[in-house]
């Protein structure tokens, strides 16, 4: 393991951190936008944390352990997961060797528990969007394997760091650029996924029984929300900077700039997914699978490209 | 058919007339009526001035309508055997009267609520208990079937009411829906009005808050009859203005709340503002933004001159241009109609069985339109609306709705353009119900067919007050257009039809 910790990593993990609810607001704004309205303040989801840390948690008398346990997990593995990430190319807090696996995995180590803290309530609603997750994100888990699969044979290594440095980079501007713009679109696909936007979830919706994500937590509050509101956040912000990594070769250049250069590009890509929850309805359910599969098929034809025999 | 009399709509006709015939006469004839071309408008029991029990059933059969009576045993062969149709009524009526109908499929209570006569409930319920009370629900058996239950409080700010839907996986078997949370004696408190006469227009514009002009009008044109109060045009033609701006207003917001549904945002906010518009309409015509207090027996209570018709003119030019762009970004986007079509379809074969009305109806095939078919108040002077899309799927609801928003604002400039001022009447009116009378009104609420009947004991009291929302027809027509559908198409589904709780409650 790599323990080199260095001052920058930390300010580059922190910076993003503290800017991921900001980031947020870009798409409540973009979406405003689109139906004519102003919209909330860009603070609104820090105003939205610090409210709900301040609140007290309700529990029903039916739950166990289990479902207090449900946030806290949940949060704690999206939070790891950005020390691992080498945000606008500076390395990251921390890194070893096949970190990618291991925090795959975490994140679905912080879903089961989410699935868990739902049927813990014992409700019909909840464990409905607990099927629906997890039959989504096993689709989706598929695309990620093969991603990585291919990130293998491209660059030779299993860990973030070493994708977007070295000789052996991994970006949209190297040799391999066709391949990564077929990933970049399987990523983003992914993206909208796993951070249960439209038109696969509906973050905003009322509706119960639409919902896949949002349905697993109705029952969670004050504190317990905020943790699973920032654990979201995370999950959001790796997501975007995976891509934004990809798009921008920010392994060169001065930290300084790179990093102005990667909140901007960050900024994009939320604003890309505002835009396409303003323009797409969603999917009806059973049209999902075909939607995340896609993604699966992309990546998939990518790899077969990388193989001896076609080469 | 010849045992019934042919009346018309909103026209009173003495008690005396109504034949009153034979039960297994009646039953044939009211039968023979529905089975094919025939739909039932009301069907309800009363107890006359001998405390006897009678049953009365006004039939449309195309233009035509008919009314006849019988008497009313404690126990009668079931209607519904032989016509869905008469389904609801006949729960209704065993509800309301403690009187049993044999063989009955679906023998349940509608409201939860004591029968009038004080009678041992049908149900078996005891109603000191609260709701819900000991009634059963279909259910389908089998290893894979799980059952939600949904309501009656709901994640929104809508009505209470209580959904039980049999899934496999995300796929629905069956949906039953159970009403009555709101159920405050409408009928009961217009029947105990008694000499506060200027109370009834008040409880009847407040049956469904949203079809407030539908409801005040049917009352209106019931006491007309009775009383023989005339309506002058401007009058008329201001009543007809209202109920289309209702029309607009309502169905401009379900369009929205249809777009949100399927988290296409743009359309929710911009007809979320547009329908603010036309409310604001009505606020210039009534002082509140829903209409109420406007229609009132003999004519409107607030003066509609030209001040208020170039505002509405300005109003609906301005407006129309943003609307169409709307619906075009609405029925354009092809995510919206992969979401609308084939979703939620009732067939017209089974729209024809329910006795489906309204827009919900039209959407699925049945033309039937009462401002046509029946025309009350100025509507002889507007042209008829045609539908393209009728398969009777969410796209063809959305679709009729578009039409008749866009209908509507053709025909209200028309009727502005007519400048006959509308001079309000001094309210409260006063008058005298013509004695042993009966009366059915039929108007097309935004909904559909809003009806209410009325009949007068030998001192010209209020005998019995029949009141008919649309939604008692239509819970069924939705509860039927998710078999086999996805679980998570439900809420798309029932913002397709926006059906009225308070309405079907009474």
């Amino acid at each position: 393991m790599d323990f080199t910790f260095s001052f920058t990593s930390f300010l580059s993990f922190l910076v993003a951190f503290t800017l991921a609810p900001l980031f947020m607001g870009v798409i409540l704004k973009v979406k405003a936008f689109f139906g004519g309205k102003q919209g909330p303040p860009w603070l609104i989801k820090y105003y939205t944390l610090i409210k709900l840390l301040r609140k007290g948690s309700v529990y029903s008398t039916s739950t166990t352990f289990i479902f207090k346990l449900g946030p806290i997990i949940s949060f704690v593995t999206a939070f790891m997961l950005l020390l691992f990430f080498p945000f606008a190319g500076l390395p990251p807090v921390l890194s070893f060797h096949g970190d990618v696996v291991v925090l795959f995995y975490l994140l679905g180590l912080g879903r089961f528990f989410t699935v868990l803290a739902a049927l813990d309530t014992a409700s019909p609603f909840e464990g409905m969007g607990a099927a629906r997750e997890v039959f989504f994100s096993a689709l989706a888990e598929a695309t990620i394997f093969v991603i990585l699969a291919l990130f293998f044979r491209l660059s030779g290594s299993l860990s973030f760091a070493e994708y977007f440095s070295g000789d052996q980079f991994v970006n949209l501007w190297s040799q391999s650029a066709a391949l990564i713009f077929l990933v970049l679109i399987a990523l983003f696909i992914v993206l909208l996924t796993e951070n249960s936007r439209v038109p696969v979830d509906d973050p905003a919706t009322h509706l119960e029984l639409t919902m896949i994500h949002e349905v697993m937590i109705l029952d969670h509050s004050g504190p317990d929300l905020a943790l699973i509101e920032m654990g979201a956040f995370c999950k959001m912000l790796f997501y975007s900077a995976f891509i934004s990594c990809l798009l921008y070769p920010f392994h060169t250049g001065s930290a300084l700039y790179n990093v102005l250069v990667f909140n901007i590009i960050m900024a994009l890509i939320y604003a890309g997914v505002g835009l396409v929850e303003s323009i797409t309805a969603r999917y009806k359910m059973d049209m999902v699978p075909n939607f995340i599969l896609t993604s699966f098929a992309l990546v998939f034809f990518a790899t077969i490209l990388t193989m001896e025999f076609v080469q | 058919m010849d045992n019934l009399l042919q009346i018309q709509n909103g026209q009173a006709v003495s008690r005396a007339d109504i034949p009153d015939l034979d039960f297994a006469v009646f039953q044939q004839a009211v039968l023979d009526a529905t089975r094919h071309s025939g739909f039932v408008v009301q069907f309800f029991a009363y107890e006359d001035e001998q405390s006897a029990l009678k049953l009365i059933a006004v039939i449309r059969c195309g233009q035509v309508l008919y009314v006849a009576g019988c008497s009313l045993a404690e126990e009668y062969p079931s209607f519904t055997l032989e016509c869905e149709k008469f389904h609801m009524f006949e729960r209704e009526i065993a509800e309301q009267f403690g009187v049993r109908p044999k063989d009955h499929p679906w023998l349940k209570m509608v409201r939860y609520h004591e029968n009038c006569r004080g009678k041992d409930d049908i149900f078996g319920n005891d109603y000191s208990q609260d709701i819900p009370g000991n009634y059963p629900y279909f259910t389908v058996d089998g290893d894979a079937i799980h059952e939600v239950a949904v309501g009656p409080v709901h994640a929104g700010i809508i009505e209470p009411g209580h959904f039980r839907f049999q899934c496999a996986g995300e796929k629905v078997f069956s949906l039953e829906i159970q009403l009555g949370y709101q159920h405050r004696g409408a009928e009961k408190l217009l029947e105990q009005a008694g000499q506060h006469r200027n109370r009834l227009p008040v409880i009847a514009e407040s049956i469904a808050g949203d079809t407030a002009i539908g409801h005040s009008l049917c009352h209106s044109q019931a006491i007309e009859a009775l009383a023989g109060l005339e309506v002058d045009e401007g009058a008329k033609i201001v009543r007809t203005i209202a109920l289309e701006l209702e029309r607009i207003a309502n169905h401009i917001g379900d369009l929205g709340a249809l777009s949100g549904d399927v988290a296409f945002n743009p359309p929710l906010a911009y007809f979320g503002r547009i329908r603010g518009e036309f409310l604001n309409l009505m606020l210039t015509m009534a002082g509140n933004r829903f209409g109420k207090g406007l229609v009132r027996p003999g004519g409107i209570a607030f003066p509609v001159l030209e001040e208020q018709r170039q505002i509405m003119r300005n109003k609906i030019k301005d407006e129309t241009p943003g609307i169409v762009n709307v619906c075009d970004l609405l029925f354009s986007a092809h995510t919206v109609i992969a979401r609308f079509e084939h979703t939620g379809t009732v067939p017209r074969a089974i729209a024809e069985k329910l006795g489906l009305v309204g827009y919900a109806g039209r959407a699925s095939g049945l033309p039937y339109d009462a401002r046509i078919t029946y025309p009350t108040e100025a509507y002889a002077q507007v042209e008829p609306n045609s539908n393209e899309r009728t398969v009777g799927d969410v796209f063809s609801r959305a679709n009729v709705r578009h039409e008749e928003i866009m209908h509507s604002l053709r025909a209200i400039p028309k009727l502005l353009a007519k400048e006959v001022d509308a001079e309000p009447i001094a309210v409260p009116v006063s008058y005298t119900l013509a004695p042993d009378s009966f009366v059915v009104t039929i108007n097309e609420g935004w909904r559909g067919e809003v009806s209410h009947c009325l009949l007068t004991d030998k001192d010209g009291s209020i005998l019995r007050y029949k009141v008919k929302d649309p939604s008692f027809h239509n819970w069924t027509g939705l509860a039927m257009s998710l078999r086999n559908q996805g679980i998570s198409d439900f809420p798309l589904c029932n913002k397709s039809f926006n059906l009225s709780y308070c309405g079907f409650d009474l």
